[in-house]
């Protein structure tokens, strides 16, 4: 079987951006490749990006948040938190030939899916003066959760060479230079010495997806788990050395719900916590 | 000792379809070319821009004089060389490997046992024992594949039955197929096997080349006598990379080709 | 017991050397800087003894030890003022002679053509001060999986063949150290240039320095140092047999290449697995892991291509990847590659173990993971008379 790799580039590609529940912040590391934006727009033309171009077609509201595409390429950020973005997220695949999810919202339901863990209905009410303004689906959930998904980019934010690996791989018609290993691959190359061991501080570096370039534990601080989990992380000696690192049952539940929450690998977390609890290390 | 060089650019002089999935291509140096490859030696190809994959010669001299690989599309590096048409250029480094011991086939009749692609490696072995059938005993050919329509070299299959006994078998059927049906070991059955004077030579699916092995084994062949060819991912085919373990070997160095008798034991230790 | 696990704590070096003090130390990195040195030594930085560019002695790490255990490194101060009596810190010497990302080489599409560069900048002349003895062993380990086959690694070959080593014995093994059981200190054995032992007493703070090749020698003529005499290099020599005797940690007495092989099926593996983090750092700080993997990047033009290196570890589950999957998922799987190699199969491919006994994995592991206790549990299991089971047909 041929793989989906795409065609050959051989023509000048379109790009679409498109936003779902999110905090535009992924979009915008777009718009930071200020070095190589120029040359970026040579070799793909953005047909779809509202952050930066005006809205095409004459039904200006209805094309704003649809566009027509087809597109070769879509960068989706966000996740889908509404029963219009659940049927919008279906229009995006249909006119993408391939869908790139970009950030912790698209790919794992971002910050806003600490709803899951609750009751909607109590949020909209301790937040919101007139709930019943409010339509939202009882989840956040992410987008391959709706439709196939050809990559995942993880990272809150996406990290800005990282998006411009994904779009140069795909005009070359490669795998993206992505590794699932841990953040420690990346503290170990660039030479930072472990904060864990030296200092005992935590973190959840050996455990959670490379990407960021290790910036956390480079300045001491423990790395926060922003790009979601590794590949097979084994939970249950994390959360043990976070004990032995000094956190709480409740520290280790909150360290692991926040951009990725929802993410399935971390679901044991609230049981190996309360276990760990139960049992201190001698 | 050499120095690891950079690949050498080499021109796509020919290509063509194998099967749907699987084209073979033939490359000839745009300058400097590299030392002659042995049957079952193989290359690192680079596709521009997208990556390096170990190919084991198919042929080693196509009708343009070059090395002739086969391909089949399975990932971005593979699927670029798919897509290669002639003038286009890659980078190529090698020989790499061990090759089949063809000196300890000499005298002995040829079993060649392939398994899809696996024939790829093991074509140059029965260009050479037609080439030079003086020095060798019976050639036999066994090939399985998915269904007829992923039989690789299927015509020059054809050109080898005479001097060679072919027999061909599927998994899957199509309409019209007259061969046989099941697994390659099945066609052990057909053959008038000298154990004592028999060297095999097995490339295909590793799960295929334990089984053949044990069936040829039990037929009374020695282990020393069976080689097999072996995959594992490789980046650098220099030894300096570390990723095509097998327990003690290092495949791209004390590989790809392996007698039975060092690999048997290690082969069944699962996730070595 | 093979010659490569034997005792190593007579000093190889007979001549009877010189000794200086602290300034013989400044002059030393001043003379090394002036000959075009980039000095590479140990520096207390970030709660560690790491290895950093050195531009005078001062930087050295003066008063600081270490106090080590099963994932645990704490800086200490030291009364005595002694710069080199702490034991393996977070980096190796492969920091610097096998880089953890290199480029190799440069491809450029020319009207068609592929065009194919190496990348050959001539490497900077490095000169470590402060190998220590189990470090040197690693250095030539590396030397013979990255130089020593058919195949010679053209950027470690550069960098390495320029490269200055300057050994100090250990005198200050830490809870984590094994070197005398993998025979590799604490007493330098050959391949430097120069050798030194720090010693401290009532007769003051000083080092017994002897050259171990011609260009050690002449950098020896410079510096202001004197005969020494036998009071110093006995106290020296007593140090480091002393240090001998103060190993944190052992191997089980036993062949480990022939344990390794025959406890492939162990149970303890499950065990490990169990807390492993599978996160790599093991390998990244082990002196001797050399796994590489290969990034070829293009840039937006796509016209122009690079071959990147940079360090791999059999942790990562893409290490073994072939089109069907992984080879080793499991986590029991890779920790087991990782330590059989190590211990093992490392005699098959290259002639010696992979260990060198720094006991850096112990100490830089999160979850503090001990080979040393790791192998000592294989080697019950073969003595608890539970025979190994036949392997499973996979």
């Amino acid at each position: 079987m041929v793989t989906d790799l795409g065609p050959v580039i051989r023509t000048r590609p379109t790009l679409a951006v498109w936003k779902f529940a999110s905090c535009d912040g992924c979009q915008l590391t777009l718009l930071d490749c200020e070095d190589e934006l120029l040359g970026l727009t040579g070799r793909v033309r953005i047909d779809h990006f509202l952050e930066m171009t005006p809205a095409e077609g004459a039904d200006r509201d209805r094309a704003r948040l649809a566009g027509r595409g087809p597109y070769d390429l879509s960068l989706v950020e966000g996740s889908i938190t509404t029963a219009e973005d659940a049927e919008r997220i279906q229009h995006v695949r249909r006119v993408s030939r391939r869908l790139v999810t970009i950030g912790a919202c698209a790919t794992a339901g971002g910050i806003q899916a600490l709803r899951n863990f609750a009751d909607v209905d109590d949020f909209l009410t301790a937040v919101y003066a007139q709930p019943e303004y409010i339509a939202t689906l009882e989840t956040s959930t992410p987008i391959s959760a709706h439709v196939p998904v050809d990559f995942e980019l993880r990272g809150c934010p996406i990290d800005r060479r990282q998006l411009l690996e994904v779009v140069t791989a795909y005009l070359a018609g490669r795998k993206p230079q992505i590794s699932d290993h841990s953040v420690c691959f990346e503290c170990k190359r660039r030479g930072t010495t472990c904060i864990t061991v030296a200092h005992g501080t935590p973190c959840l570096g050996p455990v959670t997806h490379a990407g960021c370039g290790a910036v956390c534990p480079a300045y001491g601080r423990g790395c926060y788990g922003c790009f979601g989990p590794s590949s097979k992380p084994n939970l249950r000696s994390m959360v043990a050395q976070l004990r032995r690192d000094g956190m709480s049952e409740r520290d280790i539940q909150r360290v692991f719900r926040t951009f990725n929450a929802a993410s399935p690998e971390y679901a044991p977390v609230p049981d190996l916590a309360a276990e760990e609890q139960q049992s201190p290390p001698a | 000792m050499t120095t690891v060089p950079p690949p050498l650019p080499y021109r796509v002089a020919d290509a063509w379809d194998e099967t749907a999935d699987t084209r073979s291509i033939e490359l000839v140096p745009a300058g400097e070319a590299l030392a002659p490859f042995s049957p079952g030696q193989f290359a690192m190809i680079y596709a521009f821009g997208i990556g390096e994959v170990p190919v084991s010669a198919s042929a080693l001299r196509g009708r343009h004089g070059g090395l002739v690989h086969t391909v089949r599309a399975v990932g971005a590096v593979s699927t670029a060389l798919y897509r290669l048409r002639p003038g286009d250029s890659v980078g190529l480094g090698g020989p790499y490997g061990t090759g089949w011991d063809l000196e300890a086939a000499a005298g002995h009749d040829v079993l060649v046992v392939a398994g899809g692609i696996g024939l790829a490696p093991l074509r140059p072995v029965v260009h050479t024992v037609l080439d030079r059938p003086a020095e060798y005993g019976r050639l036999a050919v066994l090939v399985g594949a998915r269904t007829p329509a992923d039989l690789v070299y299927q015509d020059e299959i054809e050109s080898w039955r005479g001097p060679a006994r072919v027999e061909a078998t599927v998994d899957r059927p199509g309409p019209g197929w007259q061969g046989a049906v099941g697994v390659v070991t099945t066609l052990l059955d057909r053959l008038d096997l000298r154990p004592e004077g028999t060297c095999a030579l097995l490339c295909g699916p590793e799960v295929m080349m334990r089984h053949t092995a044990r069936d040829l084994l039990a037929r009374g062949l020695v282990p020393h006598r069976i080689q097999v060819s072996l995959e594992r991912n490789m980046h650098c085919a220099t030894g300096h990379c570390g990723h095509c373990q097998l327990g003690p070997l290092l495949l791209c160095r004390d590989g790809p080709v392996v007698g039975y008798d060092r690999v048997a034991d290690l082969l069944l230790v699962r996730e070595l | 017991m093979s010659a490569d696990t034997r005792v190593n704590a007579v000093p190889a070096t007979a001549s009877e050397g010189l000794v200086m003090g602290k300034d013989g130390m400044a002059a030393l990195v001043d003379v090394l800087v002036r000959r075009g040195f980039t000095v590479i030594g140990p520096t207390a930085r970030d709660g560690a003894i790491v290895l950093a560019e050195l531009r005078s002695a001062d930087e050295l790490p003066y008063g600081w030890g270490v106090e080590l255990e099963a994932g645990r490194y704490r800086l200490r101060e030291r009364s005595d003022g002694a710069a080199f009596a702490n034991a393996a810190g977070p980096q190796s010497w492969k920091s610097f002679l096998h880089p953890s990302r290199v480029r190799e080489w440069s491809a450029d599409r020319v009207e068609g053509e592929l065009v194919l560069t190496p990348d050959r900048d001539a490497p900077p002349r490095y000169a470590f001060l402060g190998v220590r003895p189990c470090d040197l062993r690693a250095i030539a380990v590396q030397d013979r999986v990255l130089t020593g086959g058919a195949y010679r690694d053209p950027g470690y070959t550069g960098r390495r063949s320029g490269a200055l080593l300057i050994v100090v014995e250990c005198t200050e093994p830490g809870a984590t150290c094994f070197c005398v059981s993998m025979g590799t200190g604490p007493a330098a054995g050959p391949g430097h240039d120069l050798v030194m032992t720090e010693v401290v007493d009532a007769d003051g703070h000083r080092f017994w320095i002897r050259s171990g090749s011609e260009e050690g020698a002449e950098i020896l003529a410079e510096l202001p140092a004197r005969p020494a005499g036998p009071e110093t290099r006995e106290k020296a020599r007593a140090d480091v047999t002393a240090a001998a005797d103060r190993m944190g940690r052992t191997m089980p007495e036993a062949d480990l290449r022939e344990l390794m092989a025959g406890t492939l099926d162990a149970p303890r593996w499950d065990d490990v697995a169990g807390r492993c983090l599978t996160c790599g750092n093991c390998t990244m700080v082990c002196p001797t892991c050399f796994c590489t993997t290969t990034e070829d990047v293009t840039d937006l033009t796509g016209d122009h291509a690079e071959r990147w290196r940079l360090w791999d570890s059999c942790f990562d589950l893409d290490f073994s990847q072939l089109h069907g999957g992984p080879v080793r998922a499991s986590a029991r799987s890779r920790y087991r590659q990782w330590m059989t190699h190590k211990l093992g199969t490392w005699y098959d491919q290259f002639g010696s173990s992979g260990c060198v006994g720094c006991g850096r994995c112990i100490v830089w592991c999160p979850v503090g993971i001990d080979i040393t206790e790791e192998a000592a549990a294989l080697h019950d299991w073969t003595r608890s008379g539970v025979t190994a089971a036949e392997p499973e047909e996979g």
